[in-house]
């Protein structure tokens, strides 16, 4: 069975104990964003230390409601940003992105970037399942903008 | 069982192939959308290899081919479900014939005194059901929005029935329209239509039925069930996708006002104004969706000739067979009625602690392919407090082997998740 590529087991373990989670003050930005195919929902904050592009994630947290892959997801993307600069941070987002848009074909993820995220690469697999993965990151990218006042 | 849904299997090319490591291909989702059998694919390319032309205009033979074969689907459909072909009005899909409707009502503002019953503004109600597919629900929200009128709805019981409690209050002399499904496609609910629409008469309102689910299912007779209006989509009843149906009342069709404009529906044409042709050409705008009806006409022979009354006894077992098992499994909550009564077969679920999409996935491993998420009908998990279900939903080539598959898929996601 395939499940197993899928599912493996980091993403298994941060689905059941998820990191970060439950929305905390204080935050500059927060975005909602919803999966309209399935009603999956997450909203995350972004705290910033610091201003524009050498600003330092100093926190993000999150409130979702959704499968194992998008809460998993989720976790896993706040161990990956909090403490980054926000380019930084930014630069590993565009990573898994390039990742999940593989569609599983000749990627190379490189796994010093991604860590834990690298564990997504079977999703990238089953079109119907990356938006799952892709939904906390998205919010993240739209309440950093929102907290460097980028976008309203 | 009424049917010999191995043998009907035969029928379907796509049911043949294998899926997901070579497994073989259990199909539970018709209520999203139908697989076709053979003579379905075979009337459609027989009709372009052979007849295709424009139809409605051209002296040619084959313009007058198309044209008779257009037709006779037309009078096929409109056989099917009790109604005459002038009544039969060719569209899209269900969604295209419901929002038909709905625009035609705002259209009627500025129409002339014929279309002075289809008029809707401040004071006036609209009333639908808290169980409607967005597809009968967001237009009459929108013609609410465009007219000033207000909707209103019915709400659920905890058993997934239309809670009737406050029929009186709901259906009052305001009530314009009532839109309802004859089978919901998340809960399998067939709620009392004939009732309601006894009452929606008294009161002088219109009313439309969504009958995307029930059409395919069951036996329908429009003249018995005291409705104006009945959509429904030709691809949920093995037929093409591209097709829908649209039936209204010979009477209410002639009066009503036009939704899409252009050719083919018009009787003449000057720089000033136009004059619209009688029904059903003045709603079917533009080059109509000509192969596609003429599958739909195979599709509708086909059920014919397995019988309705057939069909529909075979889901019923199909269902009660489904309540059963799923009612053995702990953790397991199915979200509609937990019998067959008044219900068709559409069964929606929730398994504790795993996300329908992940239960989707497992069964998707295996070959078992279901619907997951809010099935086009957020308000009803809004109503039972959950964000999505897993729905498996049969038809005519469907066995109880298949669901025996379901629920051992189900268990089987229990086990990878550790939840049993």
């Amino acid at each position: 069975m395939q499940l197993e590529a899928m599912y493996q087991e980091v993403i298994l373990d941060h689905y059941r104990n998820p990191h970060n989670k439950g929305l905390r003050e204080p935050f500059e930005g927060e975005a909602h964003h919803v999966n309209p195919t399935c009603g999956d929902e997450a909203t995350v904050r972004v705290h910033l230390d610091g201003t524009g592009r050498d600003a330092v994630v100093a926190d993000v947290s999150y409130d979702a409601m959704g499968c194992s892959i998008s809460q998993a997801s989720a976790s896993v993307m706040t161990d990956l940003v909090i403490g980054k600069p926000v380019k930084e941070a930014m630069g590993v987002g565009d990573e898994f992105l390039a990742l999940m848009q593989s569609r599983g074909q000749d990627v190379q993820p490189d796994e010093d970037v991604l860590e834990d995220a690298i564990a997504f690469a079977g999703v990238s697999k089953y079109p119907a399942r990356i938006k799952c993965a892709l939904l906390a990151w998205m919010a993240f990218k739209d309440a950093t903008a929102r907290a460097l006042g980028e976008a309203s | 069982m009424s049917l010999l849904p191995e043998e009907i299997k035969k029928d379907f090319p796509l049911l043949q192939r294998t899926v997901r490591g070579g497994n073989p291909l259990i199909y539970l989702d018709s209520g999203a959308t139908s697989q076709k059998p053979v003579q379905v694919l075979d009337a459609e390319r027989e009709f372009y290899e052979r007849h295709n032309a424009a139809v409605h205009r051209g002296a040619h033979l084959l313009a007058e081919e198309a044209t008779d074969a257009f037709e006779a689907a037309r009078d096929k459909v409109a056989r099917f479900i009790g109604a005459v072909p002038s009544e039969i009005v060719f569209t899209k899909n269900a969604t295209e014939a419901i929002n038909l409707v709905a625009y035609a009502m705002s259209n009627a503002a500025t129409s002339g005194p014929e279309a002075e019953r289809f008029k809707v503004g401040p004071g006036d109600e609209i009333l639908v059901t808290e169980m409607e597919h967005h597809a009968n629900l967001v237009p009459w929200q929108q013609l609410c929005r465009r007219t000033g009128a207000t909707l209103r709805w019915f709400g659920i019981t905890d058993d997934g029935r239309l809670d009737l409690s406050e029929l009186d209050a709901l259906v009052n002399s305001c009530t314009k329209l009532v839109a309802l499904t004859q089978q919901s496609n998340v809960l399998g609910t067939v709620p009392p239509v004939e009732l309601i629409a006894a009452k929606a008469r008294e009161v002088g309102a219109l009313v439309v039925l969504d009958a995307a689910q029930s059409v395919p299912h069951m036996p329908v007779d429009v003249a018995a069930l005291g409705a104006d209006f009945l959509a429904f989509s030709g691809h949920k009843m093995l037929g093409p996708t591209g097709v829908g149906v649209l039936w209204g009342r010979g009477e209410l069709l002639a009066a009503m006002p036009p939704f899409i404009t252009g050719g083919s529906m018009i009787e003449t044409v000057t720089m000033e104004g136009t004059t619209f042709m009688a029904p059903p050409q003045r709603f079917e705008a533009g080059s109509p969706n000509v192969a596609q009806a003429v599958g739909l006409g195979a599709a509708v022979d086909y059920l014919s000739a397995l019988g309705m009354e057939n069909v529909h006894a075979h889901e019923q077992a199909l269902t009660g067979y489904a309540l059963e098992r799923l009612g053995d499994i702990a953790g397991v909550r199915v979200i509609g009625p937990g019998t067959t009564e008044a219900r068709g077969g559409a069964v929606s679920f929730t398994v504790d602690d795993i996300h329908p999409h992940d239960v989707g996935q497992v069964l998707d491993e295996l070959g078992v392919e279901v619907r997951v998420g809010h099935h086009c009908a957020k308000p009803i998990c809004r109503r039972f407090g959950i964000p999505a279900t897993t729905r498996a939903s049969f038809y005519v080539h469907n066995t109880l082997g298949d669901i025996d598959a379901l629920a051992d898929g189900i268990r089987q996601a229990q086990k990878f998740f550790g939840t049993a």
